[in-house]
């Protein structure tokens, strides 16, 4: 009973890391899935959605105002608003200049945009890590109260039900809407959309403002859960979230839904079995195994090398 | 100037607004367990301002500006000129590559402590780039994780001198060979995935390494990193003030002079500029032959290069070894350098740094790698109050590179001949 309820125990935490790392590896896949280049920058971008959360909610308590839900809300489109122009303008000013080039060069471009901003970040806010205020306390326990206690906390289930309504309107908007379905033509092939009549930049400029607002609804989310942020904050979670994507099969949605859930879930059996120093080495781990055995992931289509 | 226009520069500045104001504006500052907010000074908040002004006049006035940019006449171009004979092109070349070596042999005996310190790792960081050249510039496999052949290489050393007392000069060879054999294993199995995935494996790669070093504290000492290496000797010959093992005599008794700090740090300037020489000539070999040209034509064109017979993954295995085993050398060096080392030094900025090095002085070009190294690590010295900006201005001229100059400031030059036009 008790080692099954500790197993629970980890499973939910890895379900809670995983579904955020799941938010953030969206952007990646969907950017890749169009112009097939991986946006080291969109870590970075999470994470300045993560300060902007942090920054409006600072503001809104220095004005006095203390109603959760307003707060929440408020900080949400505050930090989603500041991250999507963060990624359109990064998209406008350091990748399509670039776009079409030998695929080295957008990615060198992209670890340059990522430095950037990482430094940027650390410039305009110091180094050293801001507390983030825990809004949302409190948790369900189950277990015997010698034993070990299973705890729910309401912080984790709002990272469940806002990944979830995200997802939901995600899939939705991406099924139904005109812009939706441009995307996915897109993907497909961009050449043949173009030809269509489709504006292939603006539907790119779409998925990086899409996949930046979805960063930085993880980064409140994520900033909520750890209590705290740094300009590093997104280098390591934008990595794990690659991993994710790839997991899933890249350029694949639920794929990277799939992917992210996996690997937190991995992540936290490993923190709570073996020692959480080694987390990180199992999930750049399960990338390199994956690419090396599986390059499509889960759910990814196979790319044909055409000559 | 249309309406379109206006709408668009208007839209380009109120997004400039937006990225700039709640990061720069306002600052969070803690005040002792809780967060605050306090707005900037005025100065920044003028500079967004003009920050946004500029971006909108620039939108507004694109056309008109960008037709202006495309008037200026370009410079003549030099082809028409009869280019310099082969033969004389060599010569000279060799001739100023021979006066800088000297040069650079006689200046730490004229310069301060500082500034041979300050050379020493300018070295280290040209043995590192020439080596990520090969890898990154000539053979095209993004490494993102060169760091941990640095680091492979550094703690060969430290360990070995823990463990065994082994010396300076054993421990060379030794890390070179141990981060080659990394950079082997390593590579075999991750060299068949295509560009952007190697980056990304790689990186993790790097990232393991340095976890590894940092929690096997049993062996590697964790983040307390491995103090006590120690340093080259001469024939035997020590430069500290006193021997510190048995069997071995001082430099300064031997030869009956005043003991000086500067002579050790001389030492080790010398040792590292005969380094990088042997790694600047051996890499210079290695580009004209057989295996040089392969890596090029594979970088260039895979399928054309395997139709012709050579096989992918010796090609890139060679280059990716040959860079490790550089790296090595480098983090020898290092180690030796600093008396000790700690997975501080081995994080990703380090693998970025390298990566800026040569993607500023041009992928493949070795005069170039060589003077951007340089520019490099001496810049942010000269100008430290700027220190802080240093990363910030690398990410952004990493990103203008790729934009305007993706070739780098000095482009990789091959030998070729030019068909001249029957006049």
């Amino acid at each position: 009973m008790q080692d099954l309820l500790y197993f629970s125990q980890q499973l939910i935490n890895g379900l809670t890391i995983g579904s955020t790392y799941a938010l953030i590896a969206i952007g990646y896949t969907m950017v890749y899935g169009i112009i097939g280049m991986i946006n080291f920058a969109h870590g970075e971008i999470y994470m300045i959605g993560a300060y902007t959360a942090l920054i409006a909610i600072t503001g809104l308590a220095t004005l006095g105002i203390a109603w959760l839900p307003l707060v929440l809300i408020v900080a949400l489109i505050c930090a989603m608003i500041v991250s999507s122009s963060m990624g359109w303008a990064v998209e406008r000013v350091a990748y399509r200049p670039v776009r079409g080039r030998h695929r080295l060069i957008p990615l060198i471009s992209a670890i340059g945009m990522s430095i950037f901003l990482q430094n940027y970040v650390h410039l305009a806010q110091g180094s050293r890590n801001v507390g983030f205020p825990a809004l949302i306390d409190g948790s369900f326990r189950f277990g015997s109260s010698e034993g070990f206690q299973l705890s729910l906390s309401y912080m984790q289930i709002t990272i469940f039900i806002t990944t979830l309504v995200c997802m939901t309107a995600l899939s939705l908007f991406i099924s139904r809407s005109r812009i939706g379905r441009a995307c996915r033509a897109v993907s497909q092939d961009l050449g043949m959309a173009n030809l269509l009549g489709i504006d292939t930049n603006r539907i790119i400029s779409a998925t990086f403002v899409i996949g930046a607002a979805l960063a930085a609804v993880a980064g409140l989310l994520l900033g909520m859960y750890y209590g705290s942020v740094d300009p590093l904050f997104g280098f390591i979670a934008g990595l794990k979230a690659f991993t994710a994507a790839v997991l899933g099969g890249i350029g694949s949605i639920p794929g990277a839904m799939l992917g992210g859930l996996i690997l937190g879930v991995a992540e936290s059996m490993t923190s709570g079995y073996l020692s959480g120093e080694y987390k990180d080495v199992v999930a750049f781990g399960l990338l390199i195994l994956i690419l090396l055995f599986k390059p499509t992931g889960l759910l990814g289509k196979p790319e044909v090398e055409k000559i | 100037m249309t309406a379109r226009n206006f709408k668009h520069a208007l839209f380009c500045a109120v997004i400039t607004m937006v990225v700039a104001y709640p990061i720069l504006g306002l600052n969070l500052v803690a005040r002792g367990t809780r967060v605050g907010l306090e707005g900037a000074d005025t100065s920044t908040l003028v500079a967004i301002f003009v920050a946004a002004m500029v971006v909108f006049s620039f939108q507004l006035y694109r056309d008109t500006i960008m037709a202006a940019l495309g008037k200026i006449p370009k410079l003549p171009p030099l082809a028409g000129r009869e280019p310099m004979p082969q033969a004389k092109r060599v010569k000279m070349e060799s001739w100023v590559l021979t006066g800088i070596i000297v040069l650079a042999l006689f200046w730490p005996f004229f310069v301060s402590r500082g500034s041979v310190d300050l050379a020493t790792l300018v070295l280290i960081y040209i043995m590192l780039a020439l080596g990520l050249n090969v890898v990154v510039g000539l053979a095209g496999l993004l490494d993102l994780g060169y760091v941990a052949f640095y680091a492979v290489g550094a703690y060969t050393f430290a360990l070995l001198s823990q463990y065994m007392g082994i010396s300076f000069w054993m421990a060379l060879p030794l890390g070179a060979l141990f981060a080659a054999l990394f950079g082997l294993v390593l590579g075999f199995p991750v060299l068949r995935l295509r560009g952007d995935y190697l980056a990304i494996v790689t990186l993790g790669f790097g990232e393991i390494i340095r976890i590894l070093l940092n929690n096997w504290t049993a062996v590697t000492g964790g983040p307390n990193g491995i103090g006590g290496i120690p340093e080259p000797t001469l024939f035997g010959m020590e430069f500290g003030r006193r021997v510190k093992e048995e069997g071995n005599t001082s430099f300064h008794e031997t030869f009956g002079i005043a003991y000086s700090g500067e002579h050790k740090v001389i030492f080790l300037y010398l040792i590292a500029l005969v380094l990088a020489v042997i790694t600047a000539l051996v890499i210079r070999r290695l580009m004209r032959m057989p295996v040089g040209r392969a890596w090029e034509a594979l970088r260039e064109d895979e399928i054309a290069a395997r139709s012709l017979g050579l096989s992918r993954t010796a090609v890139k295995l060679s280059a990716f070894t040959i860079g490790a085993f550089f790296a090595g050398f480098a983090g020898t060096v290092f180690a030796s350098k600093q008396g000790f080392i700690s997975p501080e030094s081995f994080v990703f900025l380090e693998s970025a740094i390298i990566l800026a090095i040569v993607v500023l002085g041009g992928m493949g070009s070795q005069l170039g790698v060589v003077l951007a190294a340089i520019a490099v690590t001496i810049l942010p010295e000269l100008a430290r109050e700027f220190s802080d900006y240093r990363m910030l201005v690398f990410g952004a001229a990493m990103v203008l590179m790729m934009v305007w100059r993706p070739q780098g400031l000095m482009p990789m030059r091959r030998t070729h001949i030019e068909l001249k036009r029957q006049e």
